[in-house]
């Protein structure tokens, strides 16, 4: 016999005995988000530091931007400038003071701030996330579901091997083959960029700023710099988008073939409601709220194929130019960028927590 | 066809499971009928291929099964019938929900947790008629207030978790009865419930002949549960019906020695009362306790400065030498609790608890030792209490290495297989896995285990409640004898009032966290005072239909339900 | 269970009504890991495990047998002819043709194998020692250190991978070195990423199987700690640790793989490594040479593909929910199998 945990016996008459369970559960969600928002705090502030011990391990960055090409002298006084040879703790308060105040450090290559190179870059990388994010859930999440309706039959054997093959195909190969295919040897595409020269330029002209090209494109009010603009964006989107599409898929599925098999679509089932409906109701809003939390992880994982997928395609979003300052051995460019994109993980974690927690009612009330 | 004919008529029902180890043939011809307006009820223990039965009867079989025989399900939209074996899935679709439907276990799992109940109802609905969305919605709400939901309007739109167990198994059963199918097929509906809850449950599943216009095949391993709700009987045993027969035919004149057994191994209050029938065994009164609490307080910290939860409020008892002290309550009581506290599992929060002589409220794990070695525990579920990675007699010689009595497991096998002796199992099962031991076995491993020192107190918590019933007379029997031997003081807890009855001295009932009558068994069984104790006593359903059902009258008295409510 | 005990004359004893599993367990080869799951598999899943332990297996012997197996060595740039000369295509010479650097791109694409499976081998190991440990420590003991390792582990595991990995193999290698240290510096960055992964799993198991009453029977006994941790709680809480280790092989190739792609690989005349080729094979594309990029690329994704087919048939099988069977009728079924015998045998994981 199974002991249950349910600490509320029932009543002798069937009173209404714990009524007062369903009035108290807004303070409930509300305590869980606040909760949550807090979160987010110690978890910028421990990858700030993971950064800063590991970038600050091997020495100043100084030394190694310019160790070599800079009389020693020269270098010592630079070092000194910039405050490196101070005590490591001095260093690290310090670091943590001008973050608090949102100074993340002066690129060395070109004395920009870092965050004028987000607000400079990073809507190109935005918009590339977005594009891929809408290919990732207009492929993976429809296919996922018919792989778990149809498991172990044909149509998911085939797509679980596509999405096997997808994952297992690192995004740049994705990327050059896309470019071989496509631009190469077909002239279809543009291999290279977000807009053409001149498409850019007429851009510039209407004033239109808000780096989203698309957007920019729209507002011209020009077809032919739309299609242009789309053209450029094709095969990042396909190839940025399709990897995720094939986590999502693998993720849909197995959530869903978990639900599926529960004690209430079992029950459902028994009272005759129909395959169909079963897979679309009864088993996929359960297996929302893994799926989502796992996609809030993946949009953070879509920034490092934003990498690799922007240096594939010259993209010049935040991940090209994390490229150029590592090749350029600036490391206080690197650690500012890798600790403002820590933020940026944070709050999107915490907004998709904040969608799981509505979508689940056991959250919820 | 008239409407004389069965509900349902299940002919030479075979079906076998393909699984790792073969193929496995769960039903060996099973003949069935149940009448209009008739509750059957299919007992058995566990794998005896009742639920499987019941589940082909809306053919809601996994795809390993196949099944050959007949299953005629009366059709509630005329006066035909179809055989469920034989249709195709859309029209088994139509059958399931509209001519039988279906009452599961546990509540909790049947009720999807992100959809109001409400709507869940309305699904059953809307899957066969072309109601609509507020038709059906409305409908929901009807039959919530049939199976006595109270407020049904507002509660249609909360969330499962947002309702009590009992009141959770009310919603499933008023989502199998929103189509006024012709059968309703409970399996195990009480089974996950608290003995109180469960008396509320069966008072409604006994509504359903006259009120809902339904017959019921209830599936149960309980027989106070048939006595009280059946009309007729199937005993199913190793996949075949040993016996069929009339209620009351069943429990005065059983015919088959599987039926007499299965009866005969059900505990009954009063029956066999241990401390009637053994001279007194508790050491003279001035002897020291073996356990003492005095204000016993276990409080269960909250997070995040939400108030702790008080599981153990200001108890007072005491164990003397030799004594089985009985602790009984339902879920929530603090009875594990209590259990815990004396092995040191759990902190003690308030109050004081001496165990053995050393007052064990904030002691230290390394001053825990010395009295643990004293001490012996047999948890409830023997499937998880061994080290699965472990022998049975690695197993049972944990305790005499860890307190240094041998250096090894192998130094250990002499004393080891004379423990397994004790607890009357081979020597050979010493070499043996956990998993390939049987249920009462591995219970017997573990009462092995607990006394393998030699312990002056054993805790039992819980022993036989995962156990058949069959099985559990046999452990008990074990208990009692190893008991008398040994001449250890006992904390025996259990949720089972018959149980506690067959083995103890004295007998402690919790409630809510509190201690609400204490006192020989005759006592409180015989003669309750305390109100809960009497509800808990009037709620357990004894084997007998005769007697249950003058019981379920004055349980009816007692908690003020009046028979014909509607 | 006997078959008709029902009908015996004498009533049956509750002993003889218990399903007792005596276990046939068949030969002892049968059982060991991979081959006990080849046996049990049926159909799709078994296509899928033997394709992907063949792909493994290829992987495997290529890295082993690299110095037989390929025509030249990684950094060879002329064989007695003279040079071999730069983004020559296809021939016979060259079955694969040459890069941009002018080497061979069959004999990179055989020994960038070696570089990868000494990279995920030593990353593997390195951070399921690390890992297991902390999850061991930290969800036996909990706490305060608990605590702050589970929010530490969250905050990396919630970070790009491939970031993290970047900031590592800076500082571990300054950007670029010879083979060894390339290996290692390429296995400590995506040690530092997967560590939290091992962390997170063992941890939870931990904190799960301490729960279990078998542990709390030890304690209940009086083990000390050292001795539950060791004797009960670590065997019982890395089961699932194999298929997570393969799922990270594949892991672990990619990152290796884009590091190289972005420059923080290894130098050519250290090893050979499949990312960096490609990074050199991104100019190449764009003129029309396909054979640089396209081998190392097919290496990479078989690679992967091998790998990610043989964790996944092991999930699947040793998941009892999603396992194929053969079915009662020799048709292929699949699914939960309501009131079958419940003892059945567990150490086949």
């Amino acid at each position: 016999m199974t002991i249950t945990n349910d600490l509320a016996a029932d009543a002798v008459a069937p009173a209404p005995a714990d009524d007062s369970r369903g009035r108290k559960g807004g303070g409930a969600l509300g305590r869980y988000l606040l909760v949550r928002f807090l979160l987010i705090f110690p978890t910028v502030f421990i990858l700030v530091t993971v950064v800063f011990v590991l970038m600050r391990a091997t020495g100043d960055p100084i030394t190694a931007a310019l160790g070599g090409r800079l009389p020693p002298e020269q270098l010592h006084e630079r070092i000194h400038q910039a405050g490196y040879d101070r005590p490591i703790l001095v260093q690290y308060l310090d670091y943590l003071g001008r973050i608090v105040r949102g100074d993340f450090g002066t690129t060395l290559s070109d004395h920009l701030p870092v965050t004028k190179v987000l607000t400079t870059y990073g809507a190109a990388t935005l918009e590339l996330a977005l594009y891929a994010l809408v290919v990732a859930f207009l492929v993976g999440i429809p296919l996922g579901r018919i792989a778990a309706a149809r498991r172990d039959r044909l149509p998911d054997a085939g797509l679980r091997i596509a999405a096997i093959l997808g994952y297992a195909t690192p995004v740049f190969f994705a990327g050059l083959l896309l470019k071989l295919i496509f631009s190469v040897w077909l002239g279809w595409l543009p291999p290279n960029g977000r807009a053409s020269t001149r498409d850019l330029i007429t851009m510039k002209t209407h004033g239109a700023r808000t780096g989203i090209y698309l957007i920019d494109a729209i507002s011209t009010g020009k077809w032919s710099v739309v299609a242009d603009v789309l053209q450029h964006a094709v095969m990042p989107a396909l190839a940025l988008g399709l990897l995720t599409a094939g986590v999502f898929l693998r993720l849909v599925r197995t959530n869903m073939i978990s639900t599926l098999q529960t004690g209430y679509v079992e029950a459902a089932r028994s009272r005759g409601v129909a395959e169909r409906r079963l897979v679309r109701a009864h088993a996929w809003r359960p297996a929302l709220v893994p799926i989502i939390t796992v996609i809030g992880l993946q949009i953070a994982m879509l920034l490092g194929g934003a990498v690799l997928t922007e240096t594939t395609f010259e993209w010049k979003g935040l991940g090209f130019q994390l490229v150029q300052y590592l090749n350029a051995r600036d490391f206080v460019a690197v650690q500012g960028m890798v600790a403002l994109l820590a933020v940026i993980v944070a709050v999107t974690n915490f907004i998709v927590d904040v969608i799981a927690a509505l979508v689940d009612p056991r959250i919820r009330y | 066809m008239t409407a004389e004919d069965p509900v349902v008529d299940v002919r030479d029902l075979h079906v076998t499971f393909a699984t790792d180890g073969g193929d496995v043939r769960a039903v060996r011809g099973v003949s069935l009928r149940v009448e209009p307006g008739e509750v059957l009820a299919i007992v058995g223990e566990s794998g005896s291929g009742k639920t499987v039965t019941a589940r082909s009867i809306i053919g809601l079989l996994p795809e390993t099964a196949t099944t050959t025989g007949a299953v005629v399900l009366r059709r509630n939209t005329d006066t035909g019938a179809s055989d469920v074996l034989a249709l195709s899935p859309s029209a088994l679709r139509q059958v399931r929900g509209r001519d039988a439907a279906m009452v599961f276990q546990e509540p909790s799992t049947a009720l999807n947790p992100v959809f109001p109940v409400g709507w869940q109802i309305a699904e059953g609905l809307r899957a066969h008629t072309g109601l609509s969305r507020a038709e059906a919605h409305q409908a929901a709400v009807d039959v919530l207030r049939r199976v006595g939901i109270p407020d049904p309007e507002a509660r249609a739109k909360y969330y499962p978790h947002q309702f009590s167990g009992g009141q959770k198994q009310r919603i499933v059963i008023a989502q199998a009865l929103v189509l006024d199918p012709g059968l309703v097929i409970a399996d195990e509906p009480t089974t996950a419930l608290d003995v109180t809850v469960q008396a509320e449950i069966l008072e409604l599943l006994r509504r359903l002949p006259n009120e809902f216009g339904t017959s019921v095949v209830l599936i149960t391993h309980n027989m106070g549960v048939v006595a009280d709700l059946a009309d007729t009987v199937a005993v199913m045993y190793d996949g075949e019906i040993v016996e069929q027969a009339d209620v009351r035919t069943l429990f005065s004149a059983p015919k088959h020695p599987y039926t007499r057994a299965l009866l005969d191994a059900v505990p009954r209050v009063g029956a066999s009362r241990r401390a009637a029938l053994a001279t007194p065994r508790a050491a003279a009164p001035d002897a020291a306790p073996v356990v003492e609490a005095k204000g016993l307080t276990i409080t269960y910290p909250g997070r995040l400065r939400t108030a702790g939860f008080t599981a153990v409020d200001h108890v007072d008892f005491a164990i003397a030498p030799g004594e089985v002290l009985g602790l009984v309550g339902e879920s929530g009581s603090g009875k594990t609790t209590i259990g815990r506290a004396i092995a040191g599992l759990t902190p003690v929060t308030g109050g004081s608890l001496s165990v053995l002589g050393t007052q064990v409220r904030g002691i230290s794990e390394r001053r825990k030792r010395p009295i643990r070695r004293r001490i012996g525990f047999v948890f409830q579920d023997p499937a998880t209490s061994f080290n699965p990675l472990l022998t049975i007699a690695q197993c049972v010689a944990e305790p005499l290495v860890v307190h240094g009595v041998a250096g090894d497991a192998r130094e250990a096998r002499g004393k080891v297989d004379e423990l397994l002796k004790a607890v009357q199992l081979d020597r050979t099962y010493g070499d043996r896995f956990p998993h390939e031991l049987s249920g009462g076995q591995r219970q017997r491993a573990s009462l092995a285990r607990a006394l393998a020192l030699d312990p002056e107190l054993l805790i039992a918590d819980e022993p036989t409640s995962a156990l058949d019933v069959s099985v559990q007379a046999k452990v008990l029997e074990l208990f009692v004898r190893m008991q008398e031997e040994l001449g250890f003081a006992c904390l025996f807890i259990s949720h089972d009032l018959a149980v506690v009855d067959l083995v103890a001295d004295r007998i402690a009932v919790l409630h809510h966290g509190k201690l609400v009558e204490e006192g020989d068994p005759a006592q409180v069984l015989d003669s309750p005072r305390d109100p809960y104790t009497q509800r808990l006593l009037a709620s357990l359903p004894v084997p007998d239909p005769d007697e249950q059902a003058e019981r379920r009258e004055a349980w009816r008295t007692l908690t003020g339900v009046s028979a014909n409510v509607s | 269970m006997t078959a008709d005990i029902a009908h015996a004359a004498t009533p049956p004893s509750p002993e003889e009504l218990e399903p007792v599993v005596t276990p046939d367990h068949g030969p002892r080869w049968h059982r060991l890991p991979i081959v006990h799951q080849l046996r049990s598999s049926v159909g799709l899943q078994r296509a899928m495990l033997v394709t992907g332990l063949v792909l493994t297996g290829l992987f495997v012997l290529g890295a082993t047998f690299a110095p037989l197996v390929a025509p030249y060595s990684w950094a060879q740039l002329r064989d007695g002819h003279g040079l071999f000369g730069a983004q020559l295509p296809p021939s016979s010479t060259h079955l694969l043709g040459t890069t941009v650097g002018g080497y061979d791109v069959l004999s990179r694409v055989v020994w960038g194998s070696r570089t990868a499976l000494l990279t995920i081998v030593t990353a593997v190991v390195l951070s399921l020692f690390i890992g297991v440990f902390l999850g061991l420590v930290s969800g036996y003991f909990g706490g305060w250190l608990d605590r702050v390792l589970v929010v530490v582990a969250d905050a990396i595991y919630a970070f790009p991978s491939l970031l993290l990995a970047i900031v590592a193999a800076i500082v571990i290698s300054g950007g670029q070195s010879s083979m060894w240290n390339g290996i290692l510096a390429a296995a400590i960055s995506i040690t530092v990423v997967f560590v939290p992964q091992y962390f997170r799993v063992v941890r939870s198991e931990v904190v799960r199987v301490k729960s279990e009453a078998f542990v709390e029977s030890a304690r209940v006994i009086g083990s000390s700690s050292a001795r539950i941790m060791t004797r009960h709680v670590l065997r019982n809480s890395v089961r699932t640790l194999p298929l997570i280790m393969t799922l990270n092989c594949s892991e672990a190739i990619l990152t290796l793989a884009g590091l190289g792609f972005l420059g923080f690989g290894i130098e050519p005349s250290s090893a050979a490594e499949w990312g960096y080729d490609l990074n050199k094979a991104l100019a190449d594309v764009t003129a029309g040479i396909w054979w640089t990029a396209v081998f190392p690329g097919i290496a990479i994704v078989l690679t992967v593909l091998g790998i990610t087919l043989v964790g996944e048939s092991l999930n699947d099988l040793a998941d009892p929910r999603l396992r194929i069977r053969r079915a009662a009728g020799g048709k292929r079924a699949k699914g939960r199998v309501p009131d079958e015998p419940t003892n059945q045998p567990e150490e086949a994981r």
